[in-house]
């Protein structure tokens, strides 16, 4: 049996409205993934920490505020600096379209806009998770 | 009575043997569920037999008369129409100061104050937090200085448009900037009104956006019940939410029972504290959803006036009959529209919108088409408030009151709802009260469990979204919407910056000093924020003096 894909759930930044968040850890949990749920209020530092601390996969951000070009790449860049390259980015939430290629550009491939189906999450994550050696 | 019911019984009973069971066997009916969208039963036909149980004359009344099922006005809205209350705020006070302009001349009745993230979390934009939220989800208010900004130009003395300000951990804050920028314009404070929603308990259940501890943050808002009971005495001091429950995925009984059952909590909380229940009790005000399920949301508001009516005099011993109106604005729901295919949702909030008018509300916000992509542009804020305009001066359902009353489905409905509130407010009761229930993360997993049956029954297709999981239209071409760049965050930036440079700090420290002394005591809070505010001091310094004091709330992360 391979192991089972780890993924954090945060929601950055000052927003409280988590439903989001907790429908998709939930959906992302009931498909056999081990999913983290920081809770509300994480700063990209306390996101990476974690990442780290408990050997994510993936770091799922639920971001509905507008502040997704200042959280995002604070997250990839503090990946990289602590060597967690291997920590693929996705996120779920209202990501204007022209924002979406310089996401795309910075390595965020997985943004899911509203009424994105939860299967196509899971099968999104499923197919991208790397093999763990 | 009884010959009657039995009556339409036999009626009943006759017409599915000799009527309806031909019929199925001939062609059955869809395959269903045939359920509301919060998952409630319907049956296929109500008749007499269905609201036998209920006395017309004690138990729903005429307009005007206890319990107020039929409503609070014995003239509906022959007498006055509810007040167009569009939500709105973005970027720097100047900008929303604009689009209230806009709305007033586009004939809105009343405004409402949406802030941004920093200012409803009582952070100042150079906070770490503030990161790219500065101006974004709604106007930037730093200091009495923005609150001035804000309503330039828009006389706070004027009785006909009123204020409603969404604001809840530093509701106070805001209300005492709002009261010295009414005094600067000259007004009485003894004479205005206009509302804030000053609700945290919802924040605990549902919003999450708190500051401090829920047993200081109940003192604040009992703080501000005793303060308008003298001085500002026509200001609706708070207003119970059930709109942010409901968009957290709560079902629509829920969004019944805790908001109700939160209101019980606020009074509770004022009688605890020394005030006489019909002193406060008329000044607190609702706040609805109005969600896709056309008939369940007209029951609920029906329902709520029983409800509250009905506990007010018994649970509190009420005896000023405005003390047992339940007043209330209602949003359409925000959850309920698509970023696919978003035309379609002007037809939703039309249907969201009649049946918040058919449900009796006092005062209505439509949300525009775009609001799963953006913040509404200046053409959808103003199709939305045509939506109430035409159902207003078009549809004719506002000639007579209560157009439903007496509908044997809406009577049932109705009164399916009410038990179903009073079976919750028992568990709530049994746990000690709503405080209690919050503490236990009870309301919180009702809410989360709601929300994940929801998204599966529509990930199963038994719950058809158009656009979405049915009727997919694949070559879509993205609408103009509104985009709010980092400009805003700037400017406040800079002014945060110039405001520390030329206020005096002395009395601003000294201000806060004050403000923290009477936090640890008992003393009233809002002479104390009043003083804070014309010093100039921002909402970040007057929550952190509080926080300093009283401390941070942090919820258990759940799932």
């Amino acid at each position: 049996m391979s192991p089972k894909i780890r993924v954090v759930i945060a929601k950055p930044g000052l927003d409280g409205h988590d439903r989001g968040a907790k429908v998709i850890a939930r959906a992302l949990r009931d498909a056999g993934m081990e999913v983290i749920y920081t809770g509300l209020r994480q700063t990209p530092e306390m996101i990476v920490a974690a990442a780290l601390q408990e050997d994510a996969d993936f770091i799922g951000l639920s971001i509905l505020s507008g502040a997704h070009m200042h959280i995002c790449p604070r997250v990839v860049d503090l990946l990289k600096a602590k060597g967690l390259d291997d920590v693929q980015v996705v996120i779920g939430g209202i990501i204007p379209d022209v924002d979406i290629a310089k996401l795309n550009a910075i390595g965020i491939m997985g943004i899911f806009l509203p009424g994105t189906p939860m299967q196509h999450i899971i099968d999104f994550i499923s197919s991208n998770a790397r093999a763990r050696v | 009575m009884k010959s009657v019911v039995d009556g339409a019984d036999t009626r009943k009973a006759r017409w599915e043997r000799e009527t309806l069971e031909p019929t199925l066997r001939k062609s059955a009916e869809r395959k269903g569920p045939f359920t509301t969208i919060s998952a409630r039963p319907i049956n296929r036909l109500y008749t007499s037999d269905d609201v036998a149980g209920i006395d017309y004359g004690t138990e729903v009344a005429n307009p005007g008369e206890f319990p107020y099922v039929r409503g609070i006005h014995p003239t509906g809205y022959r007498g006055k129409l509810w007040t167009m209350r569009q939500f709105a705020g973005f970027g720097t006070p100047e900008e929303t100061n604009q689009r209230y302009k806009d709305l007033i001349a586009a004939g809105g009745t009343g405004l409402s104050v949406a802030f941004d993230l920093p200012t409803l979390m009582g952070r100042d934009p150079d906070h770490p937090l503030s990161l790219g939220e500065v101006g974004k989800c709604g106007v930037s208010i730093v200091s009495l200085k923005d609150m001035e900004r804000l309503f330039e130009g828009i006389p706070l003395d004027d009785p006909k448009i009123t204020t409603s300000m969404t604001i809840n951990s530093p509701a106070s804050m805001i209300f005492a900037m709002y009261l010295v920028v009414a005094e600067q314009h000259g007004a009485d404070l003894k004479k205005i009104s206009g509302t804030i929603q000053n609700d945290i308990l919802k924040e605990f259940i549902a919003q999450k956006e708190y500051i401090f501890p829920p047993r200081q943050s109940m003192r604040l808002i009992t703080d501000v019940f005793a303060y308008c009971a003298k001085e500002v005495p026509k200001w609706n001091t708070i207003s119970v939410s059930g709109y942010h429950i409901r968009e957290a995925g709560s079902t629509s009984l829920q969004e019944l029972a805790f908001t109700l059952r939160d209101g019980l909590e606020y009074v509770q909380y004022g009688v605890d504290a020394g005030l006489d229940v019909d002193d406060f009790a008329p000044r607190l005000s609702f706040f609805f959803n109005s969600h896709s399920d056309f008939f369940e949301e007209i029951a609920k508001y029906r329902a709520a006036r029983k409800l509250w009516a009905e506990a007010m005099k018994s649970r509190f011993g009420a005896k000023n009959p405005r003390s047992w109106q339940l007043r209330f604005h209602t949003q359409t729901a925000g959850v309920s529209l698509t970023a696919q295919q978003p035309y379609n949702n002007v037809v939703r909030t039309a249907l969201q919108a009649l049946a918040a008018v058919l449900g009796g509300t006092n005062s209505l916000h439509t949300n525009s088409l775009d609001e799963a992509l953006a913040l509404p542009t200046r053409e959808t804020a103003t199709i939305a408030l045509r939506t109430q305009q035409i159902i207003a001066h078009e549809s004719g359902v506002t000639n007579v009151v209560d157009p439903l009353g007496g509908s044997y489905f809406i009577e049932r409905l109705t009164r399916d709802m009410e038990e179903g509130a009073l079976d919750y407010w028992d568990t709530i009761d049994r746990m000690g009260g709503m405080v209690e229930a919050i503490e236990l993360g009870y309301p919180q997993k009702e809410i989360a469990e709601s929300s994940y049956q929801f998204q599966q029954a529509v990930e199963r297709r038994e719950k058809i979204i158009v656009g979405v999981n049915e009727f997919v239209q694949t070559d879509e071409k993205p609408i103009e919407i509104l985009y709010i760049d980092d400009s805003a965050a700037a400017l406040q930036l800079e002014r945060l910056a110039d405001l520390k440079r030329s206020r005096d700090n002395d009395r601003v420290r000294r201000s806060l000093d004050a403000l923290q002394a009477g936090a640890q005591g008992t003393e009233n809070t809002m002479p104390l924020l009043i003083e804070c505010v014309r010093a100039y001091a921002t909402v970040g310094e007057m929550c952190d003096a509080l926080r300093e004091v009283w401390g941070e709330y942090e919820e258990v992360p759940m799932i």
